[in-house]
């Protein structure tokens, strides 16, 4: 029982931090902007598509595919912030949220054009040989995703908390104006902040390929995963989002585990609706309160 | 004025969607002069000052800065000519320590470690309470406290022309006195200061000259004492 127990807590732990690192996506762009970017789970699609094409379609080395698909999904994110967000300026959150929704879609169709509806697979980064633990076993991919995920989770906290530059786009969501007033570039924040969503997204994505498999409609579901742990840490709080993905990959990892794996998905929104009901805000987000 | 002017708006325009805030506006600012912009609410005075920043476009006529066109200049690099201004209502970065608000302020100038290091130190001086709740939240701070951050953060951005909307709005009359106290000693030292105010007597007080702004218009623009002893601003902006 404690061995299947343990097993289930490394499976959740994997799971979870690819939810963390979407869900991170998530609330940097909401904090930026307070849009939620519904293209984010295209953002782990693509960096996981482009990979594996590039790895087996061009005879790349493993490494070089894998930095190249993160740069190309980088760029995909901002040109995405630049030609399709930036342009309907003045636009309310809820038609930005639709330009998003629209964008998922884009680039669903994109990859199903580009690479065809096969599900494929990646080589793992170092080898197969199962690690034992006790009686439970762990891939040497899962170190990969938990350190990968730990190594950007703290990236990215030190970004907002200790650089000027990450203070600035936190700046710009609390007050466009005030931003403009004392010179921040905000247009540019912005563009950093759609980057660094589309970078952790596709670090998500080539770390767990690996594992999970990939294809053109594999973001759909780690984007509305990923939705839910933002939903589920607090919206608009980094380390929430990053606590809500965790949390949400052990339950459902242990919910398939001792109920059935037939739930494991039904788990993960029942979690969403119930905390919605019942805590708004999300287990780590401050009531939001507006002063007039 | 023997110099040109630093500032020198000419026939200014603005429309939020159909409706015309502001009309041609026309005024000059010299080097080193304190300018007072007094009128009722609704006047135009903030759309006016967001026109000089662009967080607000002009829809005709010009602004220039130290001769140099800045009419459709991005906020951003408006900020880094050396226009810097303190938003009504404070806008300070609430969430945001007082530090990190300060270091904000000097987000154009960042890359001039020694400057900026010299006159964060300088500002801590002149509001010795900021420098106490450095760490504190900025949205905690009372009004007065969070108009001395706004202040301070605008001084970060290295101002040639300070742009100063209603700061006195909302602070007991101490603080008032306080605040307009600090405006006129910046002045003194060197800082060029455009005072947007509706306590008309407080701004003329300590101005050079003032511009009285009616419905979108300047309607008299004089010294600010002979302002001061005009019979129709007496009547209707000083209320005596």
């Amino acid at each position: 029982m404690w061995d299947q127990i343990l097993q289930f807590l490394f499976t959740g732990v994997t799971v979870g931090a690819t939810y963390a690192l979407v869900a991170l996506g998530f609330a940097i762009i909401y904090n930026a902007s307070d849009v939620v970017n519904f293209a984010q789970g295209e953002f782990v699609m693509m960096g996981a598509m482009c990979a594996v094409f590039l790895y087996s379609g061009s005879g790349l080395p493993l490494p070089v595919a894998l930095l190249l698909a993160v740069a190309l999904t980088i760029v995909l994110g901002m040109s995405f912030q630049r030609f399709a967000i930036a342009r309907a300026r003045g636009a309310s959150v809820v038609s930005t949220i639709i330009i998003t929704i629209g964008a998922s879609i884009f680039l669903r169709g994109v990859a199903l054009l580009l690479w065809g509806k096969d599900i494929l697979a990646m080589p793992h980064f170092s080898g197969e040989t199962p690690i034992q633990l006790g009686r439970a076993t762990l891939l040497p991919q899962n170190l990969w995703v938990m350190g990968g995920t730990g190594v950007m989770v703290l990236a990215v906290h030190y970004f907002f908390h200790h650089t000027t530059l990450g203070k600035a786009v936190i700046a710009c969501s609390c007050n466009r104006t005030a931003a403009h007033l004392v010179g921040i570039n905000v247009g540019l924040m912005m563009l950093i902040a759609y980057g660094l969503s589309a970078f952790l997204g596709a670090m998500a994505g080539v770390l767990v390929t690996p594992i999970t498999f990939t294809s053109y409609d594999a973001g759909v579901m780690l984007g509305l995963k990923g939705f839910s742990a933002a939903i589920l840490g607090g919206m608009g709080n980094p380390m929430g989002a990053v606590a809500g993905g965790l949390l949400l990959g052990l339950i459902e990892s242990m919910a398939a585990g001792l109920i059935s794996s037939g739930y494991k998905d039904a788990i993960g929104f029942v979690v969403l609706l119930l905390v919605l009901f019942l805590r708004p805000s999300g287990l780590f987000g401050k009531a939001s309160a507006e002063r007039v | 004025m023997p110099s040109d002017p630093m500032l020198k708006v000419s026939s200014v325009s603005t429309h939020y969607g159909p409706v015309q805030a502001l009309h041609g506006i026309s005024m000059e600012v010299y080097p080193g002069e304190l300018v007072a912009i007094v009128g009722a609410n609704g006047a135009g005075k903030t759309t006016l000052l967001h026109t000089l920043s662009r967080v607000q476009n002009a829809s005709a006529g010009q602004v220039w800065f130290d001769g140099m066109e800045i009419t459709r200049l991005p906020p951003h690099k408006i900020v880094a000519a050396g226009v810097c201004q303190v938003p009504e209502g404070r806008q300070v970065f609430a969430p945001l320590s007082v530090d990190d608000n300060l270091r904000l302020g000097g987000f154009t100038q960042r890359k001039d470690h020694h400057w900026f290091e010299q006159e964060l130190e300088r500002v801590y001086d002149l509001f010795p309470i900021l420098k106490e709740k450095w760490q504190q939240a900025a949205g905690t701070l009372s009004g007065g406290q969070q108009q001395m951050l706004a202040i301070g953060r605008a001084l970060l951005g290295r101002p040639r022309l300070l742009l100063l909307d209603e700061p006195s709005m909302g602070l007991a009359p101490l603080l008032v006195e306080e605040i307009f106290r600090i405006i006129q000693q910046l002045n003194e030292q060197g800082v060029t200061i455009l005072l947007v105010e509706q306590n008309a007597r407080a701004a003329l007080g300590i101005a050079d000259r003032g511009y009285v702004l009616e419905t979108g218009s300047v309607v008299l623009s004089a010294k600010a004492d002979e302002l001061l002893e005009d019979e129709a601003v007496r009547r209707a902006y000083l209320g005596y």
